[in-house]
């Protein structure tokens, strides 16, 4: 089981394949430290394994090593999921401290100008470059994430070159998850059928090439597959997200969903929201699964897919998710593969510091 | 294969604790994490980044008062499994 603790929204990045709500929390907003920390406690005594901290930019909140040494003195795993841009000398000798287990690096292309211009920070590349090598230096794991979309597709094989180059163990291909602002920004952002399957190669190449001594992660877009992925491990099952605002999520686009009342971490112990909240219990397990999903083979494979797939598409979070070819809403994949171009508005996400 | 020589360490990241909350020991590593059974257990516990391969089965041998020969199968098999599982390197 694991705690994601989205603890800001703000970044120095504005990424237009951002899944942050188009509704960014403001710093006014955020829990405070000792919120946090009780958090963390909580989290440990339910059974919390890992926590996974991440944003917008976690390393934007000043408490960031206090967390992470809390989260570490309660055994928990902690995961920093980050874009480097503020991972300096002195960021990384204080989260080893602190004793972080490990960190995935975010970068957005192979070199200065691409990753620049999608990340909307002049120098940002350079700067995760410098922080991938820190993270060796310091003796972690350096996993990479490389977010795939139409503008960068063609370059993933060389996003793995480099992602060898760096020392990395682990690599993930993600293509966009459509949500916020990659939602949005679809239009621009989906890649054509042959981006996809040569992105596709390049990851098979890779695998074979590195064998054990590189994991690669694929992470393919719905928008082509025939079948659903089950988000999140399903509703409620694995995952406790915590906003910046201490709302309790079971995904971090829950919050997209009309009709709910998501409980706070400022009201609500973790330990209530998770057996107890109406909210955690609506969409889980087969029980909660879409109708026509309870009698599918698959239902304990994918739960019936994403949710908010099913609500931001189909405009009902209890439909089957479009991604399945059983949904009556699929053609909706489609029409929106075929309405995609590089001359689409891109919309990059707002700053918030 | 192993050498006799080897000392089997955790990869980097690779967190092995036990949790009060399931009474159990676990492996956890950033995406995934497992229950190794109660002999891997045993290993895991000896497994500090100096010690051998050899001295964690002379040790095992004679906690459980077995013959070394049995011991060491099984210990070489378990570190297989885990180099494997990702947990371990030799
Ligand atoms: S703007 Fe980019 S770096 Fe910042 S949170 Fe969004 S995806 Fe991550
Ligand atoms: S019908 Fe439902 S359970 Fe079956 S594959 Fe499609 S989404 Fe999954």
């Amino acid at each position: 089981m694991g705690l994601i603790a989205e603890l800001t929204h703000r970044c120095p990045l504005s990424c237009a394949y951002c899944s942050n709500p188009l509704e960014l929390e403001r710093a006014s907003a955020e829990l405070d430290t000792a919120t946090w920390l009780d958090v963390l406690d909580q989290a440990a005594a339910l059974g919390v394994l890992h926590v996974h901290f991440t944003g917008g930019e976690p390393m934007a909140r000043k408490d960031l090593t206090q967390l992470v040494r809390r989260a570490a003195e309660l055994e928990l795993y902690t995961n920093l999921i980050t874009s480097g841009v503020l991972l300096d000398d002195r960021a990384m000798d204080a989260l080893m401290a602190a004793g972080i287990d490990h960190i995935q690096l975010s970068l957005q292309d192979i070199e200065p100008e691409a990753g620049d211009r999608s990340g909307g920070l002049k120098g940002g590349h350079a700067k995760k470059l410098a922080a991938a090598e820190r993270i060796r230096a310091a003796g972690l794991p350096l996993t990479l994430n490389f977010v795939i979309h139409r503008g960068n597709a063609d370059r993933t094989a060389q996003m793995l070159d480099l992602g060898e180059a760096l020392g990395a163990t682990r690599i993930e291909i993600a293509h966009t998850q459509y949500y916020g602002w990659g939602l949005l920004n679809r239009g621009a952002l989906l890649p054509t059928f042959a981006q996809l399957e040569s992105a596709t190669a390049a990851v098979e190449a890779a695998r074979a090439r590195f064998g054990a001594r590189i994991a690669v992660d694929y992470v393919v877009p719905d928008y082509f597959a025939a079948r659903p992925k089950a988000c999140m491990g399903g509703w409620g099952r694995r995952f406790i997200n915590v906003s910046p605002s201490g709302k309790a999520l079971p995904c971090h686009a829950a919050e997209t969903l009309p009709g709910f009342a998501f409980p706070s971490v400022r009201e609500v112990s973790l330990a209530d929201i998770w057996t107890g909240a109406e909210a955690f219990q609506r969409f889980r397990g087969v029980e909660g699964a879409p109708e026509a999903c309870r009698s599918c083979e698959r239902v304990e494979i994918d739960w019936g897919g994403c949710r908010c797939q099913a609500f931001a598409l189909a405009g009902d979070a209890s439909r089957i998710d479009p991604a399945c070819v059983l949904s009556p809403d699929h053609a909706l994949m489609r029409q929106a593969i075929e309405a995609a171009d590089f001359d689409a508005p891109l919309t990059p996400r707002l700053i918030r510091r | 294969m192993t050498a006799p020589g080897e000392t089997p360490r955790f990869r980097p990241g690779v967190k092995f604790r036990f949790d009060p909350v399931r009474q159990a020991w676990m492996v956890l590593a950033p995406e995934k994490l497992f229950l190794p059974d109660e002999i891997a257990v045993e290993v895991l516990k000896r497994i500090d980044g100096t010690r051998t391969t050899a001295l964690i089965v002379d040790d095992l041998a004679q906690a459980f008062q077995a013959p070394r020969e049995t011991i060491e199968t099984d210990v070489r098999a378990m570190l297989a499994d885990l180099v494997q599982r990702g947990a371990i390197s030799l």
